[in-house]
């Protein structure tokens, strides 16, 4: 029982999909197609490399086999693993695993989501769950919206804080050229627009976009010799506590606890060591929670810690560099694209939102309602 | 080994037909457990005791969904006295003044039609 090797799988190409709006008729498979062929363009393989395969969508249940057979190959391995949000970090670990189990040597890990084209009641089938179902909770929002109010009432963190969330993302927005929502926006923008379920307005909420795109993993051998500067996988953790957030413990306590315990132990460094977080902002809490339970904060400092611009550009610690789903981009699941930033930071590709230093970065995956969380830690080069 | 006769979610719901807030204990884990399944989930017994509950409890936490169309609602997370939580909503006062830490108490609500009875909760001093 030895575990996933640090530093043995990367990260070697990366790329999205078309986001935002795409052309009328793209199906998410369409999607996943473009994410996959730009992804191995970005480090210079083609399909006829790829022997191992990943995704997972809300639009397919049998999202792999739809992939084999639009991309046309016959891979070694194969992985599907449905989380929710985070089912990409999932997959990366996966990946790492069966390249370093020799069952597969070069990975895509791809998504695609038509979900602001076909509508949100289009893009995922309703689960009934008759403990709640029957109280109409407005789902997924109101599972966050009943951990934001508790975090609000243990630690008097404040909606005003929650905003600076949404202020600190749009910021990041409006220097990456392929975010969707750019306009300035305050504290007050976001407090006094549409009430959504309380304390979240809209402004609190990730947006709904079209988008998709892949990920290309090989062994950290193989990788020294491809196009661009590999992120190394130096730590992975993961922990579920719960499917419906009835039955989560804590409601302020999250599975990213255990998860970047596992990844940091793995990787042999601690939160002080990163130098940027990329991680799952669905809503404005999500933002305040991990960076609490990933140790970049105490519980309940998360509020204090998130204003003020410290997570903004120019901040104390870079967080979501992209603009995040808040305001960059939010296909259904988003969980693949906080990895595609993590990869580019690294790289030193960023342009104007590139961080200064770029050697490590967090990358922090949730699905469901809070319920499956899963840490990344990749590293560049100088790293191993 | 015969099918189980009836399943956790229909003694819930017989329970709650009678006017009863019913939740299963775990001898095994000596805790109660909720929602009702044929498994102890901190245990892995499958010896499950169906008890009622005397429906006091505090709400854990609480939002305010505010539909494209019609009135906000309440829902809220109701920590009962004998140890477990559910899902459900305040009635009989405004959504915003329901509120952390309020005392409250079960009743049952039977929409009608095809809709199962579910337990909702009342401020305990209403």
């Amino acid at each position: 029982m030895d575990g996933l090797k640090r530093g043995a799988a990367a990260i070697v190409g990366v790329a999205e999909s078309d986001l935002g709006q795409v052309a009328d008729g793209m199906s998410p498979m369409d999607l996943v197609a473009q994410g996959t062929q730009r992804a191995l363009a970005d480090c210079g393989l083609t399909l006829k490399d790829v022997d191992g395969l990943f995704c997972a969508m809300t639009q397919a249940r049998m999202s792999i086999v739809q992939m084999i057979e639009y991309l046309g190959i016959q891979p070694k391995f194969i992985g599907s693993s449905m989380t929710g949000g985070s089912s990409f970090e999932f997959h990366v670990a996966q990946a790492a695993a069966a390249i370093q189990a020799g069952l597969c040597n070069v990975a895509v890990i791809a998504y695609g989501s038509t979900q602001r084209s076909v509508g949100r009641r289009q893009s995922s089938a309703r689960e009934i769950n008759p403990y709640e179902t029957p109280f109409n909770p407005f789902m997924p929002t109101s599972a966050y919206a009943l951990a934001a109010s508790r975090h609000m009432h243990e630690f008097g963190t404040t909606r005003e804080q929650l905003a600076e969330v949404a202020v600190a993302a749009r910021k990041w927005a409006q220097i990456n050229p392929a975010a969707w929502e750019k306009e300035d926006l305050t504290v007050a923008d976001v407090l006094k627009s549409r009430m959504i379920s309380y304390p979240f307005t809209v402004r609190d909420c990730c947006l709904v976009t079209d988008g998709g795109g892949a990920i290309v993993m090989t062994s950290a051998e193989r990788a020294k010799s491809l196009k661009k500067p590999p992120a190394y996988v130096l730590g992975y953790g993961h922990g579920v506590t719960h499917a419906s957030i009835s039955c989560m413990p804590d409601l302020t306590v999250t599975g990213a606890k255990p998860a970047g315990e596992a990844a940091y132990k793995m990787a042999k460094l601690s939160a002080k060591d990163c130098d940027m977080v990329q991680l799952y902002d669905a809503f404005t809490i999500n933002t305040v929670l991990f960076l609490e339970d990933l140790g970049f904060c105490r519980k309940g400092e998360g509020g204090a810690f998130v204003s003020g611009g410290n997570i903004a550009p120019g901040g104390k610690l870079p967080v979501n560099t992209n603009g995040g789903g808040l305001s960059y981009c939010h296909p259904g699941m988003y969980g693949l694209f906080i990895l595609i930033e993590g990869v580019r930071q690294l790289r030193g590709e960023c342009g104007e939102r590139q961080v200064k230093k770029h050697d490590v970065a967090m990358v922090h995956g949730n699905g469901g309602v809070l319920s499956a969380q899963a840490s990344v830690i990749l590293g560049s080069g100088a790293t191993l | 080994m015969p099918n189980d006769a009836t399943s956790p979610y229909a003694t819930y719901l017989s329970h709650l037909e009678k006017g009863e807030l019913a939740y299963q204990f775990s001898p095994a884990a000596n805790r109660a457990v909720f929602f009702p399944r044929v498994l102890c989930p901190y245990s892995g017994s499958d010896k499950l005791e169906w008890r009622v509950s005397k429906g006091r409890g505090t709400v854990y936490s609480t939002t305010i969904v505010h539909p494209a169309e019609g009135a906000p609602f309440n829902i809220a997370l109701i920590d009962v006295e004998e140890g477990f939580r559910l899902m459900s909503r305040v009635e009989d006062v405004a959504p915003d003044a329901v509120k952390i830490g309020m005392p409250v108490k079960f009743r049952v609500h039977k929409p009608g039609g095809e809709n199962d009875p579910i337990p909702v909760f009342t401020p305990e001093a209403a």
